[in-house]
């Protein structure tokens, strides 16, 4: 089993307001000097099977046409290394 | 033989019922659609009606876009059928490509629910010929994700071609209805595609048909007359 992750993010000339009331909170909570904050989506997929190069085209079709909408969003696919339970 | 009218129902929908209500009130013949089915039960038009189509949980509209329903209604709005995407019914035109642009939430993160002063810029449209251009309506917004975004490109190409259908009136008082609710950008309230048998718009025109209720306007009816008198002269 192995696991692959799309994020998700809006495009950078969108934008975020989610992401800018977390922004604002932030000097109130004591961090100081972060400029910016964007707000994303993460999809963990836990796939049965080995992720080979069709699985993972698979998967790039399904975060383009469903997970991500493209006209406003960006994504990327990543495979991540899954820790066999019990060991 | 009056125009059949379909309404889809998907789960999560809330303005079904007073779609098909408005187009009753309009003569025509309003008729359910399932979310279901595949087959449009040989409708001569479509609304998508506003809600909160399978809870909106991935974005607005987005799963409702895959429903088997929407393979037919997308088919056949490219072969000219009539659609017409009201509030979550806007959110699934433009997750199914058929109008340009997505939608997101409000600017200011909040829902909102009020009278909404429109300007109607096309009265060419299938939807819209029983108005005049530079109209301007009453209608009731409600929504969470009213913000109308796409590129300038997009942007410049749908105010080139006229396919900026409504506009929100800006300039007066909030709480009379004017201003931008949403941040949508140039203040797009609803466009078109372009032929102009789709039409979507974030306010809610099947809730100004009565002169009983809400504001006491009907300025929502006559995009249920247009429809019918397209149909019918068609």
């Amino acid at each position: 089993m192995a696991r692959v992750v799309v994020d998700v993010m809006l495009k950078p000339e969108i934008l975020d307001p989610q992401g800018q009331a977390v922004q604002r909170a932030l000097p109130r909570l004591g961090f100081e000097g972060i400029s910016d904050v964007r707000q994303g989506k993460r999809f963990e997929l836990e796939v049965d099977g080995p992720v080979d190069d069709t699985a993972l085209a698979r998967i790039h079709e399904l975060a383009e046409s469903f997970l991500a909408n493209t006209v406003i969003e960006d994504f990327t696919v990543k495979v991540e290394e899954v820790a066999e339970a019990g060991k | 033989m009056t125009a059949r009218i379909g309404v889809v129902t998907f789960p999560g929908s809330l303005d079904d019922r007073d779609t098909q209500r408005a187009i009753k009130l309009a003569g025509a013949e309003p008729v359910a659609l399932w979310h279901k089915d595949k087959d449009l039960k040989q409708v001569d038009a479509v609304v998508l009606p506003g809600g909160f189509s399978y809870g909106d949980y991935l974005r607005a509209g987005a799963i409702s876009r895959f429903s088997p329903v929407m393979a037919t209604v997308i088919e056949q709005a490219k072969s000219g059928m009539p659609v017409l995407g009201i509030c979550n019914g806007f959110q699934i035109l433009t997750e199914a490509h058929l109008l340009p642009g997505g939608m997101l939430g409000n600017d200011h993160l909040h829902f909102i629910c009020r009278d909404q002063k429109l300007k109607v810029e096309n009265a060419d449209t299938a939807w819209t010929a029983d108005y005049e251009s530079g109209q301007e309506i009453h209608i009731p917004l409600k929504n969470m994700d009213g913000r109308y975004v796409a590129d300038e490109r997009t942007l410049d190409m749908l105010e080139a071609e006229g396919r900026v259908v409504f506009r929100y009136v800006v300039g007066g008082a909030f709480a009379d209805g004017f201003g931008n609710p949403n941040g949508s950008l140039r203040d797009i309230a609803g466009i078109s595609n372009e032929v102009g048998n789709v039409v979507g718009l974030m306010p809610h025109p099947e809730h100004a048909v009565e002169p009983l209720v809400g504001s006491g306007r009907t300025d929502g009816l006559p995009f249920f007359t247009s429809i019918l008198k397209k149909l019918v002269n068609a």
